[in-house]
């Protein structure tokens, strides 16, 4: 499967997302600069990784999707194609609109960085499917800003269509539904705040996050 | 020759924190009296922070040579082989002023200093630590400092991306008016690709990267010189102000740099900024240096020529460029969004030459500047001896598990889980075992290798205040053992050495006392000094912080499948206790909070033992024998076991036989000691090993039970011992505060 991992200044998990995926694939991603207007020949899978691009001024996520390469990634995802953006890139996936709702800060203020409980709330996704229904993982989080928000409409349509992909169990944020991860309508982009390019590796963070790349690879 | 230049007077050569003496060798080596400007960058070459003059004389006594030691100190930071091709770079640093007049930006700029100086030389951060010291829990502005400068730390470095992995935090009165916020960072490089502040040759341009200078931090490096006092908050324009962004950038940008062969020398600007980079760069290499003041990137109008030498603005470096590469710098940093300029180039005059608006406002020769910064033998005298305090000297308490919970639960022994969630522990995937996982020490595995680095800070102020000497010795020799229990061999330490004013005789007296202890320590366990800082005047009102020379530890683990952990004690295993106990109360937690008491001796620290008792536990880790390994340190026997039953989840029955009293055997502060445990089979193979090896060892106890007991009684059901573990942080920091100074 060819991959494209996204740098933004700022970004500072696009090395663990480069490894994951080489872990899970066997073939290294594109490294692209955000000054890019394309993505490279071929690339099925995106990856928008953590971290504090434009150091998270103005408001997290706001600026990186404002970047040169935001076209090329919102008319792939138009075709289908996968994208995964991880806690800041799960802040510019909803900055730029490929998915509703909006990240707040924390609701105890501050950064929390622990392993965190989630359930897979929907195992039939393309990002989901090597998971037992119900499953309950351990994946690290660690942000400022994940405090997932959307008026009651939306939070009632989300559900309804079954883009809740995964959902904390104690709620370390305050997000809205214990949402951990999203998807967009399609299936086809998921943000989501745990991170699970920091659990494919029993010697750092467990092996929680491993199935979800897995499941990207059969699916793509 | 003229005493003072035009506008100059001896009201504005003191207030530059210049003595007398100190004025009259700047107007022997420059041959007249100095500008204002010239007078500035003598202020902050020869002020403590930056010229080391009451400290140096001593600092030297410290061994810096070892069969690993690529780099002392010296330059930006020490570097030590680690093999394969592979160096460890890393040093610690004080932020202490800065940090008490404005919390958030002091511990944030902290950080990012630290940072620079470790990628200066070539290294990506990999780890960053901590060793933080605060007043009384309930001094009025306690609660205020800690909340800003851990929210300083992870708002910096949680932005830039290398993980904070562990640290250690201590609550003292001595403190109350002068905390230490003392950063640690760690990088990893090729050995052969290491830069250097040295190097540069005549002829050569001189690049400025970074951020533009402000008129922030002027004179920072002369604040962080003096004693405080009551109205210290008018410093606060003093403090700096970090953009952990623009670090990001810097890093990944100067790293882009460092590849392409271009540097002759780079330094980073750090205190006293442009001048002590430039300074250091052509003192290094024996060579004269001449900046254009007016090409300098510039945030604010109107910046006069001293504002912009004395800033410290944060977030930039200064490259000596190989001739004719400007270009390869420019295309880099343009790509990464920073400023860029060539602001001059270096001479053969040995002189530092600076020009404004088309005129000479500085002409100094640069070798008075660092190599004749005054060196002062500060009279001392050594503190009086104190009596040694053993358990027999000591009430026997009733309820041993009760007075455990308080001592669990009290400041310096309590969880501090509250400080280290709100760090990225986690970033760049290679965090073994960090703060939230059970190990002495943090453990970072080396990218893409199944070694690690094992990494430590420690300290024990109440030793360092009871007895200097023994007090430094405590220090090096628990750092080794932390990095011991972790399986790792250690290699070598950076210090950052904190006290009060070295004008004052007894303060002199802890220095010098610390300095011998540790050199000792240092030389017996070969364990060399390779970076380091120092950071006198740490005092308010001529009340001075408990001596406190913190020491950053880093030992190599070659397999991390090899290593030690508390966390894995399992039912029915054995409990041993290697090294000797004889009870040692003096200056011990329990003196402390049972007694209300802080008199005593120190521990005495036997270097031989803990040689031998380490070297015999790092084989038993490696041999795979054991099943949970814990250094002995604040607290003793009792608190080590109390660490392994929660991070295990398993109960511990101890027991008590012997000479030394139980409540002795139980939180006496001995040295050289490592509680260990294993299977019952395993256990005779280690007891017969330590019996060959002349290693004093006995069984203490055995995992299992859902309590902590000693001889059957004296119970202490783990969730209460828990709950007062994990809860007294949180509760100090949600109490409502009450605004009173």
């Amino acid at each position: 499967m060819k991959s494209a991992v996204i740098v933004f200044p700022g970004s500072n998990c696009d090395r663990d997302a480069h490894d994951a995926i080489k872990r899970v694939t066997g073939q290294a991603p594109a490294m692209v600069w955000h000054q890019e207007t394309a993505l490279p020949e071929g690339t099925q899978f995106v990856m928008l990784p953590g971290g504090f691009s434009y150091g998270d001024y103005l408001r997290c996520g706001a600026m990186a999707s404002h970047s040169a390469i935001m076209p090329a990634i919102i008319a792939h995802a138009a075709t289908g194609a996968p994208i995964l953006g991880v806690c800041n890139g799960f802040q510019v996936l909803t900055e730029c609109g490929l998915l509703p709702g909006a990240l707040m800060r924390n609701a105890q203020l501050k950064f929390i960085c622990e392993d965190t409980a989630i359930t897979v709330t929907n195992s039939n996704t393309r990002f989901t499917s090597r998971y037992a229904a119900n499953a309950k993982l351990t994946i690290p989080i660690a942000h400022h800003d994940g405090n997932y928000f959307a008026d009651t409409e939306t939070l009632i349509r989300i559900e309804n269509e079954g883009q809740v992909a995964f959902r904390y169990g104690a709620n370390p944020n305050g997000s809205a539904n214990d949402i951990a991860g999203l998807m967009n309508e399609q299936g086809n982009v998921l943000g989501m705040m745990p991170h699970p390019e920091r659990a494919v590796d029993a010697k750092h963070g467990g092996t929680d996050g491993l199935a979800l790349f897995e499941s990207l690879l059969g699916s793509a | 020759m003229t005493q003072y230049a035009e506008n100059i007077t001896a009201e504005i050569v003191k207030e530059h924190g210049l003595s007398t003496d100190e004025y009259q060798v700047i107007l022997d080596r420059v041959g007249r009296a100095p500008n204002i400007v010239e007078l500035g960058i003598f202020s902050v070459m020869w002020s403590e922070h930056c010229s080391y003059k009451s400290s140096r004389l001593h600092l030297g006594k410290l061994p810096t040579k070892g069969d690993k030691v690529i780099q002392g100190p010296g330059e930006n930071a020490g570097v030590i082989d680690i093999g394969d091709g592979q160096a460890a770079i890393f040093k610690m640093e004080s932020h202490n002023h800065p940090s008490y007049i404005e919390p958030y930006q002091g511990a944030a700029t902290g950080v990012g200093g630290i940072l620079r100086d470790v990628f200066t030389m070539g290294a990506r951060p990999i780890a960053l630590m901590n060793a933080l010291r605060f007043g009384a829990p309930d001094h009025a502005k306690t609660r205020q400092l800690v909340d800003g400068v851990v929210a300083g730390i992870g708002g910096y470095g949680n932005c830039v991306g290398v993980p904070t992995v562990g640290g250690e935090t201590n609550f003292h009165a001595g403190y109350n008016g002068n905390i230490l916020v003392n950063a640690m960072a760690v990088g990893l490089a090729d050995a052969d690709k290491i830069f250097y502040a040295r190097g540069a040759e005549p002829g050569q341009p001189i690049v400025y990267v970074g951020s533009k200078t402000g008129r922030d931090g002027i004179h920072g490096a002369t604040m962080a010189s003096a004693e405080f006092d009551d109205d210290s908050a008018e410093k606060r324009p003093t403090v700096q102000v970090g953009d952990p962004f623009t670090e990001k950038k810097l890093i990944e940008a100067c790293l882009e740099l460092m590849a392409t062969d271009a540097i002759a020398a780079i330094q980073d600007m750090g205190a006293a900024g442009l001048t002590s980079s430039s300074v250091e760069m052509a003192d290094k290499g024996g060579i004269g240096i001449e900046l254009n003041m007016d090409k300098v990137p510039q945030r604010e109008t109107n910046m006069s020529t001293y504002e912009m030498m004395l800033s410290e603005s944060q977030e930039r470096m200064l490259v000596i460029m190989k001739p004719g590469r400007e270009d390869v710098a420019m295309r880099i940093f343009e790509k990464w969004e920073l400023d860029v300029a060539v602001i001059g180039r270096t001479t053969d005059s040995k002189r530092m030459v600076l020009t404004h608006k088309g005129e000479t406002v500085c002409d100094i020769p640069i070798a008075p500047l660092a190599d004749d910064a005054p060196k002062y033998d500060r009279p001392w005298h050594a503190p009086e001896v104190r009596a040694q305090i053993t358990a027999r000297d000591v009430a026997k308490p009733g309820h041993m598990g009760e007075i455990l919970l308080k001592l669990m639960g009290s400041p310096d022994m309590a969880s501090k889980a509250w400080i280290w969630s709100q760090y990225d522990r986690h970033v760049m995937a290679d965090t073994v075992a960090s703060s939230q996982d059970p190990s002495d020490a943090a453990i970072v595995r080396i990218h893409g290798t199944d070694k690690a680095l094992a990494i430590t800070t420690d300290c024990t102020p109440r030793y360092c205040q009871a007895d200097p000497y023994e007090g430094g010795k405590q220090a090096v020799a628990e750092a080794w053992r932390n990095l011991t229990a972790a399986g790792a061999d250690p290699i070598a330490i950076t210090d950052c050495l904190n006290f009060g004013n070295p004008e004052r005789r007894e303060i002199m007296g802890q220095f010098v006392g610390c300095i011998a202890g540790m050199a000792e320590a240092c030389t017996k366990l070969d364990f060399p000094v390779v970076s380091g800082n120092v950071s006198l005047y740490n005092e308010t009102n001529g009340a001075a912080i408990p001596p406190t020379p913190a020491i950053g530890g880093v030992g190599l683990i070659p397999d991390i499948d090899k290593r030690g952990q508390f966390g894995g004690l399992k039912d029915g295993d054995i409990l041993l206790l290697v090294g000797e106990t004889i009870g040692a109360m003096g200056a011990s937690i329990y003196l402390k909070e049972i007694e209300g008491r802080e008199d005593g001796g120190s521990p005495h620290v036997d270097l031989a033992a803990e040689k031998a008792n380490g070297d015999f536990v790092r084989g038993q880790i490696r041999s795979g024998r054991l099943t949970a390994c814990h250094d002995l340190s604040d607290g003793g026997l009792a608190c080590a076991a109390a660490d392994m039953a929660l991070a295990s989840k398993i109960g511990i029955k101890l027991a008590h036989e012997g000479d030394v009293p139980m409540h002795g055997f139980l939180f006496g502060e001995d040295q050289a000691r490592y509680l260990i445990a294993a299977k019952t089979e395993d256990a005779i193979a280690i007891l017969q090993d330590a019996k060959a090896d002349d290693i004093p060892i006995q069984v203490v106890g055995l995992g299992g039970g859902s309590a902590i007991t000693v001889n059957g009684a004296h119970n202490l059901e783990l969730s209460r011992l828990r709950n007062a573990w994990e809860g007294w942080l949180p509760g100090l920091m949600s109490k409502l505060v009450v605004a009173a100074e």
